[in-house]
């Protein structure tokens, strides 16, 4: 079971808002979605899923890639050739 | 450099479309001058593509996914960007950022999901082909509600490079159409390596649909026929297994008993696979701007908060729960042993028969607003996400209508055999024509 605190506790790890509002509907859609999760307790074994499939590596050299302002085209705010981003502290 | 074109002004009644082309360019090749639509999480150069989400709301790439520079180097007319459920999260379309796209076989219908815009545009004759994306079923289950061909390919066969990401390890592009023919048609272009896709496998598809079905083994296992799936659909999926074999299949009847879990396996998984995918989206290099002056947790909440819809936002948080530190063995690695639990069925199925059917969809297309709680419209996944979990080929193809409306069937096969999934779909399809 998971509260509304928890529930408040999870969007912020993942920066997802959610309003006052929501909180009840979501918590309850939730634990309604984790109780049918419960089916995995019953899974044996501990095998994990096998990929047959193997790192892919290339040699380090240079190719084209996207130009500077390509990959500027679509950003919100930018200054001097870089993405601006909000304060981190 | 060619320059013809075709014009293209669609009676989009339907809101199949969210951006279209009224004057789309072609080059010479195999699908010369015909008008494909590109489901709008695949990325498009110079042409607006959204996700189906608000967060992506005015975004145009500055590149082409390679599914797309493979379709307009055999001269395809690129018409238009199909709405879809936001990020791929979804069974009907009704998840959109944009609004629901409408069943064109009855307009109070959904057209299913995520791949609703593609198979709309297909169904209603906009255009025959077009290119969806299959997470848990999101071209099977719209091809199945809209009385259409759809294609989940062999994970590794076509290329994700440009593909907005939801959940990495389960999905695939694909093709949609009218016909198991054109179907086909539109595969031989996309599949293939690609160095971009380090998932991607050297397997190109180069065939001809066969429709001989001469001792083909179609395993039909229990599990695909209980109780959940309407008798009336059930029914009609019996029908067009026992024509198959008239035409000369023997039909086995099996057991798969990892279904039990994978659709917990499923929505674990792709909702910890999304809640990485979807950290990208904030609001910095793409999308409504983010509030710079504020801080960068509050900031990245607001835009989030505002930007993603609310299945976008359950299905993060979802994902954020299962992988946390406490949680983590609770669910992603039983999630992660069910999976395997799944493949090891197919592939002990696998030895026994050649290809499995069953119904693609466990009813008819819903009624808008009619599953309103997220986990009964999780539920209708549960006959198309074992594909995705072992990475088999997986094919909808229509088999008749309940109440008017269509029905799918679907056909499973060994993993790199899509070949022959796509002719027992045939088969079927030549039967009834």
């Amino acid at each position: 079971m998971v509260s509304e605190r928890d529930i408040e506790h999870i969007a912020e790890l993942a920066d997802i808002g959610i309003i006052k509002e929501e909180l009840d509907e979501f918590t309850v859609q939730f634990n309604r979605i984790l109780d049918y999760f419960d089916i995995l307790d019953t899974v044996l074994g501990d095998c994990g899923y096998e990929q047959d499939r193997y790192n892919v590596l290339r040699e380090d050299v240079v190719s084209p890639s996207l130009p500077q302002e390509d990959a500027l085209k679509n950003a919100g705010e930018t200054e001097e050739g870089f993405f601006k981003a909000p304060r981190v502290m | 450099m060619a320059r013809s074109r075709i014009f293209f002004s669609p009676d989009d009644r339907v809101n199949a479309f969210l951006t279209t082309c009224p004057e789309p360019e072609y080059g010479t090749g195999s699908l010369e001058g015909l008008a494909i639509a590109i489901k709008d999480n695949i990325s498009t150069k110079g042409i607006r593509t959204t996700a189906g989400s608000r967060i992506l709301e005015g975004y145009v790439p500055p590149y082409d996914a390679h599914v797309v520079s493979l379709l307009l180097a055999e001269g395809a007319a690129i018409v238009g960007k199909t709405n879809m459920d936001e990020f791929g999260m979804g069974t009907t379309t009704e998840n959109s950022g944009y609004g629901p796209t409408l069943n064109p076989l009855d307009t109070g219908r959904v057209p299913g999901g995520s791949s609703g815009g593609s198979a709309a545009a297909v169904a209603s004759g906009m255009v025959r082909m077009a290119l969806g994306s299959d997470t848990g079923g999101s071209i099977r289950c719209p091809a199945a509600f809209c009385g259409i061909v759809g294609l989940k390919p062999t994970y590794g066969r076509v290329s994700r490079y440009g593909l907005i990401a939801y959940a990495n390890s389960l999905e695939q592009i694909g093709p949609m159409a009218r016909t198991v023919g054109e179907t086909s048609r539109l595969m031989q272009v996309i599949a293939g390596h690609d160095p971009r896709d380090s998932t991607s496998i050297e397997q190109p598809y180069c065939h001809t649909p066969d429709k001989n079905i001469q001792g083909r083994r179609i395993g039909v296992p229990e599990e695909f026929f209980g109780a959940g799936v309407d008798p009336a659909v059930a029914a009609k999926v019996w029908e067009a297994i026992e024509l198959l074999e008239k035409k000369g299949a023997e039909i086995v009847t099996c057991r798969m008993p990892g279904m039990a879990y994978a659709l917990a396996a499923y929505y674990v998984t792709c909702t910890s696979e999304a809640s990485s995918n979807l950290a990208r989206f904030d609001g910095i290099r793409y999308g409504p701007a983010v509030d710079t002056k504020k801080s960068w947790h509050e900031a990245f909440q607001e835009r989030r908060g505002m930007s993603f819809g609310k299945e976008v936002r359950r299905r993060i948080m979802l994902g954020t729960f299962a992988l946390s530190s406490g949680y983590y063995g609770k669910y992603y690695a039983k999630a992660q042993s069910a999976r395997q639990q799944v493949k090891l069925d197919f592939l002990r199925l696998y030895k026994e028969v050649d290809v499995l059917a069953g119904p693609t969809m466990p009813t008819i297309a819903f009624r808008l607003g009619e599953k309103a709680d997220p986990l009964s419209m999780y539920l209708s996944d549960i006959l198309t996400v074992p594909a995705n979990l072992a990475g088999v080929p997986a094919i909808s193809v229509p088999c008749g209508t309940v109440e008017g409306m269509p029905v799918g069937l679907q056909v499973m096969g060994r993993p790199f055999e899509d070949e022959v999934v796509i002719d027992t779909a045939y088969a079927y399809e030549q039967a009834v024509v």
